[in-house]
């Protein structure tokens, strides 16, 4: 499992424990990962709203520089918006030729240019696809049983390309979640929209999204996200929408790879887990517990067996 | 150095003679079934819906069209992409009118576009977002001294933690300044 890495903008500021736990839960399943020299930013949602040209060539940019890179060809994404606009230049050119000069065209001013051999996947599918739930649960030094999780899937992953998962009715996070000895919290709020940038420009309308998105989270001890924006949107704005709608909706919000880290026996720390803004006291007093019981489990389990063995 | 966005760019209020042929040819096919409208989660907060912009469109009503926030309340979530049953790039259209809006400076469009363009300039000048640089960029555009106190909250929050590195601000090297040059030249290439 060879990938080269595209970390993109957020991961190296708001979303750094991101970067940490998507680094050190692939590497403690075996992955390996190998950042693109010379990346850029790959215009986010500002490019696409404002010129046709610079949302075509800042991702392209980043693939021209992947295909110089020797080795793989797969370039591994863990943001969404990042991973869209990547994923939209590989899938555009394929059936467009005269789109493929226009950016070569543009992307020629930096003397780079791009030949459309990269594959870009997003962390997610990489997570569900090439480890899988098998080697999760076979790697699995911990348990979090007694937890409950509810998978946020966003739309970028999911829309408009269906590589991976149903666009409709997202699950492939189930088995991975259950991989981990927590039960899946259902909900049909995984694939819908956290408003994106609207936090920014529209604040009221990006509020009632998370709003209805929190409020329907409701029951499950945390939220886990695949996405820098859904994160923040998820976890900075809770006291304010629990205050202005009225009810208490504060819960806990990860990054899938920093949950999945911990089950692997990496510390709260190694997947940075007090960079969150969203982590309760009650989530990390039940977290603790699990993974303790889970140790006193094992260990109490292997006692057994050696005084079984001692026995015989 | 922190008021360039704005100079940039002569805001106006009428929308101008830039063409809707492009998006007009993406959503030619519609046929006024209403999905793309029950599909938009932003749909509440809209005037005019996704459905009947689209008529917009295809008649040629720029005024309306542009009069209107409909497309900047847009959150790119693809749904309508997902589901019209004539498969139209709906989402797509929506980021042509945003950036119709954004080449025209529309005054009713400011702070989306004040937004937008603050991002890139510091992407402009470092290759990376550096999102301490951009707010500030954009804070100053905006020139309303309300504004940044809605996020105080939040970037207090994030400088605790570490996550808003402290970088000089600064011009940069202009790391993609000959990208961005080359994108708007052919920005008028068909
Ligand atoms: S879903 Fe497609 S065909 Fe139906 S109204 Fe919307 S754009 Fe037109
Ligand atoms: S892509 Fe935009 S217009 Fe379409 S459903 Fe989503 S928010 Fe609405």
């Amino acid at each position: 499992m060879k990938y080269l890495y595209y970390p993109g903008c957020s991961l190296e500021g708001s979303a750094r424990e991101y970067d940490r736990s998507t680094r050190v839960f692939l590497t403690a399943a075996g992955a390996e990962l190998t950042e693109i020299e010379g990346w850029t930013c790959c215009g986010a949602s500002a490019a696409e709203a404002t010129s046709r040209n610079l949302a075509l060539a800042l991702p392209a940019r980043n693939l021209a520089l992947a295909e110089k890179m020797g080795g793989t060809k797969e370039i591994l994404v863990p943001c969404s918006a990042c991973y869209l606009n990547l994923k939209a230049v590989e899938e555009k050119v394929k059936r467009d030729a005269a789109l493929l000069d226009r950016i070569n065209d543009i992307l020629a001013a930096e003397g780079l240019h791009f030949a459309g051999r990269v594959r870009v996947r997003h962390l997610l599918e990489v997570i569900v696809r090439d480890i899988g739930p098998d080697l999760i649960s076979k790697k699995t030094t911990r348990s979090l049983a007694g937890l409950s999780i509810a998978p946020y899937y966003g739309c970028q992953c999911l829309r408009p390309y269906a590589i991976f998962d149903d666009p409709e009715a997202p699950q492939s996070m189930a088995p991975i979640i259950e991989a981990s000895g927590a039960a899946v919290h259902h909900w049909d709020m995984g694939g819908k929209c956290c408003g994106a940038a609207h936090m920014n420009t529209k604040m009221a309308v990006g509020m009632e999204l998370v709003r209805s998105i929190l409020s329907r989270a409701r029951g499950a001890d945390a939220v886990v996200t695949v996405c820098p924006m859904c994160q923040m949107n998820l976890e900075a704005y809770q006291d304010k929408i629990s205050k202005l709608s009225g009810e208490n909706l504060t819960v806990t919000v990860l990054y899938l790879p920093q949950l999945l880290g911990l089950v692997l026996g990496l510390s709260e720390q190694e997947v940075g887990l007090d960079l969150n803004l969203a982590v309760t006291a009650g989530f990390k007093e039940k977290l603790r517990e699990s993974l303790d019981t889970a140790a006193w489990r094992r260990s109490n389990r292997l006692d057994n067996h050696r005084r079984m063995a001692a026995d015989v | 150095m922190t008021t360039k966005v704005k100079e940039e760019i002569d805001f106006s209020d009428a929308a101008g003679s830039d063409d809707l042929t492009p998006v007009r040819e993406m959503v030619q096919a519609c046929i006024q079934c209403g999905t793309c409208t029950g599909s938009c989660p932003n749909e509440f907060a809209m005037d005019v819906t996704p459905r009947r912009l689209w008529r917009l469109v295809l008649t040629g009503q720029r005024e309306e069209i542009f009069q209107s926030q409909t497309f900047t309340l847009c959150s790119a979530c693809y749904y309508c992409t997902l589901r019209c049953p004539r498969g139209l790039p709906l989402t797509e259209a929506m980021g042509a009118l945003k950036q119709l809006a954004a080449r025209e400076g529309l005054t009713r469009h400011r702070q989306s576009i004040l937004f937008y363009k603050s991002f890139l300039e510091s992407v402009r000048r470092h290759g990376r977002v550096r999102e301490m640089e951009f707010m500030t960029l954009y804070f100053n555009a905006m020139k309303n001294p309300l504004l940044p106190l809605r996020f105080a909250a939040l970037g207090v929050k994030l400088m605790l933690k570490g996550k808003l590195p402290l970088q000089i601000p600064s011009k940069g090297g202009g790391a993609l300044a000959a990208l961005f040059r080359q994108a708007a030249e052919l920005e008028e290439v068909p």
